[in-house]
């Protein structure tokens, strides 16, 4: 699935400003707003939902070698955050919906995390 | 690599917010060494999360990196107060951070536990009222 469909299908905000980006595939996805649950999960080109705030969630996406950080409940980063995804050509969004809800959103209409080759 | 590549880092205790820049820096190092892309993610993880566990448990420390022709190695040392108990501070979800840290992502007991998933060998030296020292290898294949 592209970033671009992802992006469409949460109804949600582009933060970051290369739109390019959007062109990326993402393969596989994560929901937590515990980092160390995020780092015990290794995937190629991932999606990361969560609730959690802070400049800690872009680190472990980069570290992840994640594509793409989807903030849910509308929950706004800060331009520091937003920089520093830039910085590691991390796409960043924001949704209104609930993480349960964006998670069902995804998983429905076919990133089921069965890896890059399938 | 004729000679290793040795990179060194301070780490600062009181800024959770900066915690990571060394490990993000490593592994932007790494790639330009033309490092595989898999043991570069190894790497980074295992750093960060002792990087984390350094600005949470022990008010900072020192990391280095020395990269050889065979392997990457992260040498991890801090002051802070030792771990008790090292078998069970390695068991997934065993977890002595306070709330406040679980309210900024961590503190969920895997810290340890993905430092020893993502690395090839990983040994612990610890003291307790002088601190810790974790030396962890990634070998390069």
């Amino acid at each position: 699935m592209k970033i671009a469909q992802l992006k469409e299908l949460l109804d949600a905000e582009l933060l970051t400003h290369d739109e390019s980006l959007l062109d990326h595939e993402v393969y596989n996805a994560c929901c937590s707003d515990m980092m160390s649950d995020v780092l015990a999960f290794v995937k190629d080109q991932g999606v990361l939902l969560t609730g959690l705030v802070n400049a800690q969630v872009i680190r472990t996406a980069s570290m992840m070698d994640m594509v793409c950080v989807v903030f849910v409940r509308n929950k706004m980063p800060t331009e520091e955050m937003i920089r520093l995804a830039e910085e590691c050509d991390i796409v960043v969004m924001k949704a209104h919906y609930r993480a349960y809800e964006a998670c069902g959103k995804l998983y429905t209409s076919g990133l089921v995390a069965r890896g890059k080759n399938s | 690599m004729a000679e290793n590549v040795v990179f060194h880092f301070d780490i600062d205790g009181e800024d959770f917010s900066s915690a990571g820049g060394a490990s993000v820096t490593v592994k932007k190092k790494l790639r330009q060494l033309g490092i595989d892309s898999e043991q570069i993610r190894r790497v980074a993880i295992a750093m960060y999360e002792g990087e984390i566990n350094m600005v949470i448990h022990a008010s900072g420390g020192t990391a280095d990196v020395i990269v050889s022709d065979h392997e990457i190695t992260i040498v991890l040392a801090d002051h802070g107060p030792g771990i008790p108990d090292v078998s069970l501070a390695m068991q997934e979800g065993y977890s002595t951070a306070r709330d406040h840290i679980r309210s900024l992502g961590f503190g969920a007991g895997m810290g340890l536990p993905n430092m020893k998933k993502y690395t090839d060998s990983m040994k612990i030296e610890t003291e307790l009222g002088r601190g810790t020292t974790i030396t962890m290898t990634v070998n390069i294949t």
